[in-house]
């Protein structure tokens, strides 16, 4: 017997309201590791593939939400643990595609697991820290109550495969939105990976949707489209983010660039998507 | 829609529902809608703001006299007393008999006949407390024998006092048939039945003991004592204008209102005459429809009227004490 | 007693005199310069024009028209001032010059009342009794949060932004530049306030009352002109933020100029504000909540109730009981103090407002308007309802930004919220009825940043004001009106 087995390859596919469809352009596109060795054929993501993915996005936003927040954090809790358990495979690809050796991928792992467990906390937090009581002078119960924007868009950061992913996506997602990404042009994997755990996590069809892909070619149909209510811009910058929040602002929506300042513990980007919504009601016998 | 078919709209035929049971009574005031507390009072501070100037205020200056039920009800009370009171509402101002009579003098049920032999027959009208006034603390007989002798004696109007302590522990059959019994007592006097407000405390109990006196036959319904912590207020009155406004378009029986207890100056009157004014309308604007009970009252509004003619200030000296 | 005469009643039947406020309380000068660097001058181009009172179309006061280059130096100002004055101002020292400034709006409120009443052509009443002393509350309550930035909620020290850009609209003069400046100073920002075109006035005074509470120069800047003067403020690149408020176009064509800076903007738009009334609302004080929710400041609300849902089985009832309540208001004068509506704002939006009602008409609306008699000069519209409107209707889904309501029906509470949130706009919303847990049903699902329960149109500095959607987005007021002006 031979130990140079011919391995069994997979097809990576896209996410969209919890089934894992081919592209529905049928095509793919090539995905090397950093040192240039082919990876895989992964799907390449269409424009109508994205209007199925916010249709879907849409349709799970109202429950996802209606959900309670103790619920949505024990989703993401359980998103931390499947990616635990199978973290050797999500080190191996975050090397693929980061270039990275095995020990400072297995730390970046580590660290973006540990990241879903910080978003798996705050999902019943943020009422409390974003929402408050008002006192309002006369015969009213006043509360502010953060409520998520709805359905956002992510443009994945490019470098950064796995951590970036999921504070792009878990922040959004941690407030009650659902999320359309569209992941790392040349590093998809990883986010593709975390996708395929996340049909073990309880998470609900539609909550989180991954279309890979050419990103010049998908993000201005996420900016452009109306029933997207909000866009996190990690994966572009420049004239092309530029040119993303100008498309944006046709239908005003909300947009997060990163800047350098925010550090691990910023709440800017949880704060990116939440609205605020202050209810008054009488007071009286 | 044209201009007339706004307003209140009140049918010519009366169709007062009947009340056959307490649980038909029950039912019809848990129908009625609820009040929203702060938004009743922010109307009335609203209306409040209304500005009232030159020949409205002189106007409605005179209105008021006329709605004026001067009132004495102490234990002090002598003859003597309501005589000098019955002299002041025939004649406000001596000096001034422009000034309108006001409408009636209330007093206890024993001088109802010495305010009658000395208002003879004047427009005056004579009222009388009745019915265990102010706690309404007596049996029923009691009351109603109140009643009788204060009709006997010559009383054109009786204010009546609900039972509290039945309204609010539910017992409102007993409450009902206590003022339906007054009513027949009264005969040809009409009958004013006090809520005592403050003692219902919440607008949704103002709202249902307003309907509860009316369908029992009211002719009018009055805020208060006087002799309780909470008198009438602005927000009070607005929430039984709206009872009668919605009593006459449901049944078509006009009911009057009668504010009582705290009103003390003519900027007090005119916040109620603007919430009739605004509330009910034109019709209700007459003292057969609407009712001050007070005392000091009427001499500032004599000093106010005194001012607006002659544009300036009085002193208070000038009006008799009573 | 006799028998009652069975008459209808008309409503209001007490003719109340003419109670005019004075005039000349506003001691209005013939013409105002620029603010810039802390005193008045003129613009560099040497252009005027002139601001009318809507309510006779008689000329009030010569403004000056800001150029780009007057933007530029009442930026250079603001900059200057934030680099060598403000941002070595402690926050207790900030505070205090916001307290002054509120006292100061307080002691000059009546005069401020009657410029805003002048200007705008809102009643007395409103000036008086809501927007004067809405304003100086938003400084009181802002004063008190500069020197407690830390324990605001966003991090420990939090910086200011540095110069903010601030464009307000003309609904709320007095009080929309309050909800700029007060929040913006407390941060530690320094301002350029464009006042809008139509009402430049009470920015004006204000300026005066700045001057009188010693506020370091340039710190408040305030430049009136139109358009092209708030562009060259959007545009300018030594801006560090824009807050706009006005309408979602102009809202979202400052968000594409500003789409490739590094700017922070916040922005409050339009509105087609909902009022959910269910059947077992409090019926009067509901009718009064509809009727301030639509008529208020003559409907020129971003947050008005535009669109009454009243569920069927007592639409008949709301409508001939709102018919009936808008047949009462006393429509005329806005200096008279027992005027209910006042004056449109402009000939322009008047014009806007015919057209939208004629549409409702030809889409087969059916329209009640209240019979008042307008004055003959000046810009007027008389209270409007349209009943048995569709939510694909024109008026239904505008905003007509007047005093003209929609009325629509729903049978369930589902079909209630999806007709409410059947908009592009999220910013206020109305729920009535006397059952809390449904209320709050309705309020959770409600795609809006404020609504009011069983109550309608009310505002507080503390309670956060924004919308969502196309309504915009950042919070005005309380807490939350903070972070729109911190580095966070």
């Amino acid at each position: 017997m031979s130990d140079s087995r011919l391995d069994v390859r997979k097809t990576y596919k896209l996410l969209i309201n919890g089934a894992f469809p081919r592209s529905e352009s049928g095509r793919s596109y090539e995905v090397t590791t950093a040192t240039g060795e082919f990876l895989a054929n992964v799907a390449q993501g269409s424009r109508k593939d994205l209007r199925d993915a916010v249709a879907a996005a849409r349709a799970a936003q109202a429950k996802w939400w209606g959900s309670t927040a103790y619920n949505r954090g024990q989703v993401i809790y359980r998103l931390a643990e499947m990616a635990e358990s199978r973290r050797a495979e999500l080190a191996e690809h975050v090397a693929f595609a980061e270039g990275l050796s095995a020990k400072k991928a297995q730390k970046s792992v580590s660290r973006a697991i540990d990241r879903m467990v910080w978003y798996a906390g705050w999902t019943d937090k943020i009422a409390q820290v974003f929402g408050g009581a008002n006192p309002v002078a006369g015969p009213f119960f006043n509360f502010s109550l953060p409520t998520p924007s709805g359905v956002v868009a992510v443009i994945a950061s490019q470098d950064s495969s796995l951590e970036g992913f999921v504070d792009e996506v878990l922040a959004p997602i941690s407030a009650g939105n659902t999320v359309v990404v569209i992941s790392s042009e040349r590093r998809p994997t990883p986010s593709i990976l975390l996708g395929e755990m996340t049909a073990t996590s309880d998470f609900p069809a539609g909550v989180l949707n991954i279309v890979s892909g050419i990103t010049a070619e998908l993000a201005p149909t996420l900016a452009s489209h109306e029933d997207v209510d909000g866009i996190d811009l990690a994966g572009v910058v420049g004239d092309e983010a530029n040119e993303l929040s100008i498309t944006a602002a046709a239908s005003i929506k909300r947009v997060f660039r990163p800047n350098e300042n925010d550090t691990a513990t910023t709440t800017r980007r949880l704060r990116a998507f939440i609205e605020i919504s202050t209810v008054w009601h009488t007071i009286g016998q | 829609m044209s201009k007339d078919d706004y307003g209140v709209k009140i049918p010519r035929a009366s169709t007062v529902p009947s009340v056959g049971s307490e649980a038909q009574l029950r039912a019809h005031l848990a129908a009625l809608s609820g009040v929203d507390a702060a938004g009743a009072e922010a109307r009335a501070a609203k209306l409040a703001t209304r500005s009232i100037k030159k020949s409205t205020k002189l106007a409605a200056i005179d209105l008021a006299i006329s709605m004026v039920d001067l009132t004495t009800l102490e234990g002090a009370d002598t003859p003597g007393r309501v005589s000098s009171l019955c002299a002041k509402a025939l004649r406000p101002d001596p000096r001034d008999l422009t000034v309108p009579s006001v409408a009636a003098v209330c007093v206890y049920p024993d001088l109802v006949a010495h305010a009658r032999s000395v208002l003879a027959a004047s427009p005056v009208a004579v009222a009388s407390v009745a019915t265990a006034f102010p706690s309404g603390r007596a049996s029923f007989n009691v009351k109603l024998l109140d009643v009788h002798e204060a009709v006997v004696a010559g009383a054109n109007e009786i204010d009546m006092v609900i039972d509290r302590g039945a309204f609010l522990s539910g017992r409102l059959g007993q409450v009902f048939d206590e003022v339906v019994a007054v009513k027949e007592a009264c005969g040809e006097a009409h009958l004013k039945v006090i809520l005592e407000t403050g003692e219902l405390v919440t607008y949704d109990n103002v709202r249902r003991a307003s309907w509860l006196a009316m369908l029992a036959g009211a002719d009018f319904i009055k805020t208060s004592t006087g002799k309780v912590a909470v008198s009438a207020t602005t927000p009070v009155a607005l929430v039984m204008l709206e009872a009668v406004r919605d009593f006459a378009e449901t049944t078509g029986r006009i009911v009057g209102v009668k504010v009582a207890g705290g009103i003390r100056n003519t900027k007090d009157a005119m916040k109620y005459l603007v919430l009739v004014n605004e509330t009910v309308g034109s019709t209700w604007l007459t003292p057969d429809l609407f009712r001050f009970g007070a005392s000091s009252l009427l001499n500032d509004l004599l000093m106010q009227r005194l001012k607006q003619r002659r544009g300036a200030y009085v002193r208070p000296d000038g009006f008799s004490g009573d | 007693m006799t028998e009652k005469k069975l008459a209808n009643s008309q409503l209001g039947s007490l003719e109340y005199d003419p109670a005019p406020e004075s005039a000349s309380i506003a001691r209005l000068k013939p013409s105002y310069g620029l603010f810039i660097g802390g005193s008045f001058s003129d613009p560099s181009k040497h252009e005027q024009f002139v601001t009318l009172n809507p309510a006779n179309e008689e000329v009030l006061a010569t403004v000056a028209q800001a150029s780009a280059g007057d933007v530029d130096a009442a930026v250079a100002a603001a900059r200057h001032a934030y680099e060598t004055a403000w941002s070595k101002t402690t926050g207790a020292e900030r505070s205090k010059y916001l307290f002054r400034i509120a006292r100061l709006i307080q002691e000059r409120a009546r005069e401020l009342a009657v410029v805003e009443t002048l200007d705008n052509g809102k009643p007395i009443r409103e000036s008086r009794d809501v927007d004067v002393p809405l304003a100086a509350a938003h400084f009181f309550y802002y004063a008190g949060w500069a020197d407690k930035l830390d324990h605001a909620g966003f991090g420990a020290d939090p910086r200011p932004i540095g110069v903010a850009g601030q464009i307000i609209p003309w609904n709320f003069p007095l009080l929309m530049a309050a909800w700029k400046l007060a929040p913006a100073l407390a941060a530690g920002n320094t301002c350029v306030l464009k006042p809008a075109e139509t009402t430049p006035l009470s920015a004006l005074i204000l300026a005066e009352i700045l001057q009188q509470a010693d506020l370091p120069p340039g710190v408040v800047n305030i430049v009136t002109g139109n358009g092209t003067t708030g562009a060259a403020l959007v545009d300018h690149p030594g801006v560090d933020k824009i807050a706009f408020t006005g309408s979602t176009n102009v809202g979202r064509l400052i968000q594409q100029r500003v789409a490739s800076s590094q700017k922070r903007l916040t922005l409050e738009l339009g509105g087609k504000g909902a009022n959910i009334v269910f059947e077992d609302a409090p019926i009067d004080e509901m009718i009064e909540g509809i009727i301030d929710g639509i008529f208020f400041n003559q409907g020129h609300v971003c947050c008005a109730g535009s669109r009454l849902l009243v569920q069927e089985s007592i639409a008949d009832e709301v409508l001939r009981r709102l018919v009936r309540r808008v047949e009462q208001l006393r429509v005329g004068d806005p200096m008279d103090k027992n005027t209910d509506v006042g004056a449109i704002n402009s000939a322009a939006q008047l014009a806007r407002i015919q057209e939208l009602t004629a549409f409702g008409e030809r889409e087969g609306a059916t329209r009640y308007t209240s019979s008042c008699v307008l004055p003959e000069k000046g810009y007027w519209f008389a209270p409007t309802i349209f009943a048995d409107v569709s939510q694909s209707h024109r008026i239904a889904r505008e905003e007509i930004f007047g005093p003209v309501l929609s009325v629509l029906t729903f049978r369930t509470p589902e079909e209630a919220v999806a007709k409410a949130n059947n908009t592009n706009y999220g910013l206020a919303c109305g729920v009535w009825s006397e059952k809390g847990s449904r209320t709050l049903w309705v309020a959770q699902r409600l795609r809006a940043g404020v609504i009011w329960a069983n109550t309608y149109n009310r505002f507080d500095p503390t309670s956060p004001f924004g919308g969502v959607r196309e309504s915009g987005f950042g919070r005005e007021g309380g807490r939350h009106g903070l972070e729109a002006y911190l580095n966070v």
